[in-house]
């Protein structure tokens, strides 16, 4: 663990205890997860005690104590998506990464997330990869999307 | 510090600033449930049994007494059929988490409140947060806090902190209303303190 990188982010906020999410977030971005190691760490620069920052960590989705894949994908699942095929995308997607919903593969390469509405149903079925959004997706188009993520 | 004259269920009572309407309840000896209220901690508001009719001139609404401030003026009742009612419901709630807790029987006893009003759902921890902020407030140890949200909050120990610290304390034990607390810290201990106990040793 690098923990000059997670000092980095921490004097980047000038270790104000107020910014633990935003410190948080960061560690978060920068590793795809929050080991516990940077946990301590953080807890003993910012001076938050650990029982407060696993609240955090454990309150919000954002977060994971678990390793992530390098690549986030977001399968919407809402009544729009859901109807124009979205159950069929789940499949193909889970057919090209290995993985079902929640569950990360063993090279990190990819997380798959199912997500309740991304609010752009007049592009269901929606999927985002890495913030980006990929609308009017068929089970053949998003396993090509994917696959151009490997 | 200024004085504050109340009328608490007709009672004239005198109370200073910054204390709550509990805390002036219980002065004046008049008695009012609660399951998260501790005098060493500061007011969490979680259990809302405390909660009584409050108001000026006349006009009232619900309000939770133990993190209401006091202020002059106030007509306060503690008990009526609405409040009643309410914390019948409460307790019936808590039941269906913790149904042999003692602390909860009597009240339900005193509020008429049936253990099998709603379906049983064993978790136990009420989350009343008494382990979690005396470890926190009194000790400032932090051995245990939330984790997660919602229906699947929950207490958890950190065993780091836990294996060094709570052998020897333990005095969040008593404060426990469902007695979940001693069974989460059998868990951790089960699982966790041999090992953190090998790394302390090591880092000595």
């Amino acid at each position: 663990m690098e923990m000059d990188r997670i000092d980095q982010i921490v004097d980047r906020y000038r270790a104000e205890p107020s910014a633990l999410i935003q410190v948080l977030l960061d560690i978060q971005a920068m590793f795809h997860w929050l080991p516990t190691e940077a946990l301590e760490r953080v807890s003993r620069s910012l001076g938050v005690p650990m029982a407060r920052i696993r609240h955090i960590a454990t309150f919000y989705k954002a977060f994971s104590l678990a390793p992530r894949g390098r690549h986030e994908i977001h399968l919407c699942m809402g009544t729009a998506c859901h109807v124009r095929g979205a159950p069929r995308v789940l499949d193909s997607l889970t057919e090209v990464t290995g993985i079902g919903p929640g569950e990360t593969d063993l090279d990190l390469d990819f997380s798959l997330e199912t997500v309740n509405c991304l609010g752009c149903c007049a592009l269901g079925p929606v999927m985002e990869i890495d913030g980006k959004t990929h609308g009017k997706m068929s089970p053949a188009r998003a396993a090509a999307v994917v696959e151009s993520y490997k | 510090m200024s004085e504050i004259h109340m009328h608490i269920d007709g009672a004239q009572v005198l109370a200073t600033e910054g204390m709550t309407v509990l805390e002036a309840s219980r002065k004046a000896g008049i008695s009012i449930p609660t399951l998260c209220h501790h005098e060493a901690l500061k007011p969490f508001g979680g259990c809302r049994l405390c909660l009584v009719e409050a108001g000026l001139h006349g006009r009232k609404r619900l309000v939770v007494s133990c993190v209401y401030l006091a202020q002059d003026g106030l007509v306060v009742r503690t008990r009526s059929q609405r409040i009643d009612r309410i914390r019948k419901t409460l307790l019936e709630l808590l039941l269906a988490h913790a149904p042999d807790s003692p602390q909860l029987q009597d009240l339900a006893v005193e509020y008429g409140a049936s253990r099998g009003r709603f379906e049983k759902e064993p978790s136990f921890c009420i989350h009343c947060g008494l382990c979690v902020r005396y470890c926190d407030e009194v000790k400032g140890k932090g051995a245990i806090g939330f984790i997660n949200r919602g229906f699947k909050k929950e207490i958890s120990f950190i065993p780091r902190i836990a294996a060094r610290e709570c052998p020897t304390c333990k005095e969040c034990f008593p404060l426990c209303p469902t007695s979940w607390l001693q069974a989460a810290f059998v868990l951790v201990e089960a699982f966790s303190f041999k090992q953190q106990k090998e790394v302390l040793s090591k880092s000595t």
